[in-house]
């Protein structure tokens, strides 16, 4: 679905000797349906990255291939980032419009699609966010969680094979965060929307098929959750932390209590200490 | 302080005043305002004053608020009665000797000078009529569609109609920013609120610079997000709500020209 080959970007700069390599080739092949999570800290290049995928970075070496189409090709622009949408971590900085539902209706209304398409497919994307109540709204009185699914909806109302999440928990509480986490799952899970997560938080990957680790504009670890966390010290190296229960195990091993390395979730740390002891 | 801004004067209803095309009501607050300045017959200001009474009942909107709509305008009636009364020259008809100066009050300088206070009176009403019955979403899209002719002549119609959009929609979310900044300087001993106008004035600065430096970021991180969602500046862009023309604007129009066309013709009549 999404492929790189040799990507690379840096920013323009007179002197050459200045340049960073933001993405250093970067190889990378996502598939229909799965869905990944790419961690690494500020600067790791996870951003550049999954800007790249929908054609608002162009790379200044390699190509981005979204469904076979090539992002540097002006002319395929539209088609890219109707296949690839995006959502944006400040929820309050995408929203165009003063309603719930004409902020839906945006993407389809630029594309060009008769109004009572556009109205099927608003009240299609709400009802998938679970948002439909508020589609009178306005945005400014939504909680943070809210806004950001109402910007998922705004973006599935572009019918897009691709969802490409650019950190959009990072500005919410807790709650708006797993509300978030939950939509995105569901739609992963029963609209087979491929889904790419752009997160700093361990255990929003921990929920994905894929975890992708970015450090200095290359892919350091890629793998299913658990083998990536299995990792921990590696992990810490880079100056990220592990989810808590793996970080726990892990510790615990240390002292020399022998456990599974790939924990992941409470009810796996609570089996492997436990035993399977009776509760 | 900002919480709960309310923008515009705009009262929700369903009365047919509501419900009318908001393209078609600009219009008709436009040629409102034409016929109030061509006709000047006590009459016709008696005509006036009827219709207008009649559209305020029909929109159901509290006399209360067309009252509040005014008040701010009372000096500027009694300023402009001052002016006309004692600046038109004319039949001298009482006058008064302050210092040197001979102030006069004329016979057309009192007609003038009543005759403006009304027509303004009016203008005041008619126009809060528009804005308290049309929310400022509607009025953007009425202006949109009332630009659109002028696309030939490379007015961007679409790009102000958008540009008003995105106002009416940041208006709450930088209000709150500018609380949040006043609170954050306030904690490090900004004084907003003590000293004259200039030194106020001066105290605004560490309020206006961060505020503006968050706009400019907000403006490019959202022009991403719309380019995001393929937007191309409203080439082959279409609506969801397409603003349609009904059988209440037909209906509404007739009556409103009928009695337009008719308020003129009358003066004429009486004239000749």
């Amino acid at each position: 679905m999404i492929q790189t080959t040799n990507l690379t970007f840096e920013y323009p700069d007179e002197n050459i000797e200045n340049r960073d390599k933001v993405l250093n080739e970067i190889n990378l092949n996502i598939e229909k349906g799965s869905f990944t999570a790419i961690l690494g800290h500020n600067g790791s290049g996870k951003s550049t990255l999954a800007k790249h995928f929908n054609a608002i970075l162009l790379p200044t070496g390699g190509k981005v291939y979204i469904k076979n189409m090539d992002t540097s090709e002006n002319d395929k622009l539209f088609n890219i980032r109707q296949t690839a949408g995006m959502v944006f971590q400040n929820p309050d900085n995408q929203m165009v419009a003063a309603m719930v539902e004409d902020e839906v209706a945006f993407a389809p209304e630029n594309l060009g699609i008769a109004p009572k398409e556009i109205r099927r497919r608003v009240n299609k994307c709400l009802a998938a966010v679970d948002m439909t109540d508020f589609s009178q709204n306005a945005p400014s009185k939504l909680s943070g969680g809210q806004k950001q699914r109402v910007a998922i909806a705004a973006v599935l109302a572009m019918n897009p094979e691709i969802l490409i999440l650019d950190e959009p928990t990072a500005m919410l509480d807790p709650k708006g965060r797993s509300e978030v986490l939950k939509t995105i799952k569901i739609l992963n899970r029963e609209m087979g929307i491929t889904v790419v997560l752009i997160t700093h938080y361990m255990d929003e990957a921990t929920e994905a098929d894929r975890t992708i680790v970015m450090d200095s504009g290359k892919i350091v670890l890629d793998g299913t959750p658990r083998e990536v966390f299995k990792k921990v010290e590696l992990l810490k190296s880079l100056g990220l932390d592990v989810p808590q229960v793996t970080e726990l195990v892990y510790e615990l091993s240390k002292l020399g209590i022998d456990l599974p390395k790939d924990i992941l979730t409470a009810d796996e740390c609570f089996n492997a200490i436990t035993g399977g002891m009776p509760k | 302080m900002f919480k709960n801004i309310i923008i515009g004067q705009y009262l929700p209803g369903t009365s047919p005043l509501h419900r009318m095309n908001p393209a078609v009501k600009i219009v008709f607050t436009l040629i409102y305002v034409i016929v109030l300045f061509s006709v000047n017959t006590p009459v016709s200001y008696a005509a006036f004053a009827v219709y207008t009474f009649a559209l305020i009942l029909i929109s159901k909107v509290p006399v209360k608020m067309i009252v509040r709509g005014v008040r701010p305008m009372l000096w500027i009636f009694i300023l402009t009665a001052v002016l006309n009364i004692f600046m038109t020259p004319g039949n001298i008809i009482w006058s008064i000797n302050i210092f040197k100066l001979t102030v006069v009050v004329t016979r057309e300088g009192l007609i003038m000078g009543t005759a403006m206070v009304i027509r303004l009176l009016f203008l005041v009403i008619g126009t809060s009529l528009l804005t308290l019955t049309t929310s400022p979403l509607q009025l953007t899209d009425g202006i949109e569609v009332l630009l659109k002719p002028l696309k030939k002549i490379k007015v961007p119609a679409h790009e102000i109609a958008m540009m008003m959009t995105i106002a009416i929609r940041f208006i709450p979310t930088l209000a709150e920013e500018t609380d949040k900044i006043m609170k954050a300087q306030t904690a490090r001993g900004a004084d907003f609120e003590t000293g004259n106008i200039i030194r106020r004035a001066k105290a605004m600065t560490p309020l206006l610079i961060p505020l503006f430096v968050s706009a400019f970021r907000r403006a490019d991180e959202l022009a991403t997000a719309m380019e995001a969602r393929c937007y191309n500046s409203g080439i082959n862009r279409t609506k969801m709500k397409e603003s349609k023309i009904t059988s209440l604007d037909i209906i509404s129009a007739i009556i409103f020209i009928a009695g337009g066309l008719f308020l003129i013709l009358a003066e004429f009549w009486i004239e000749i």
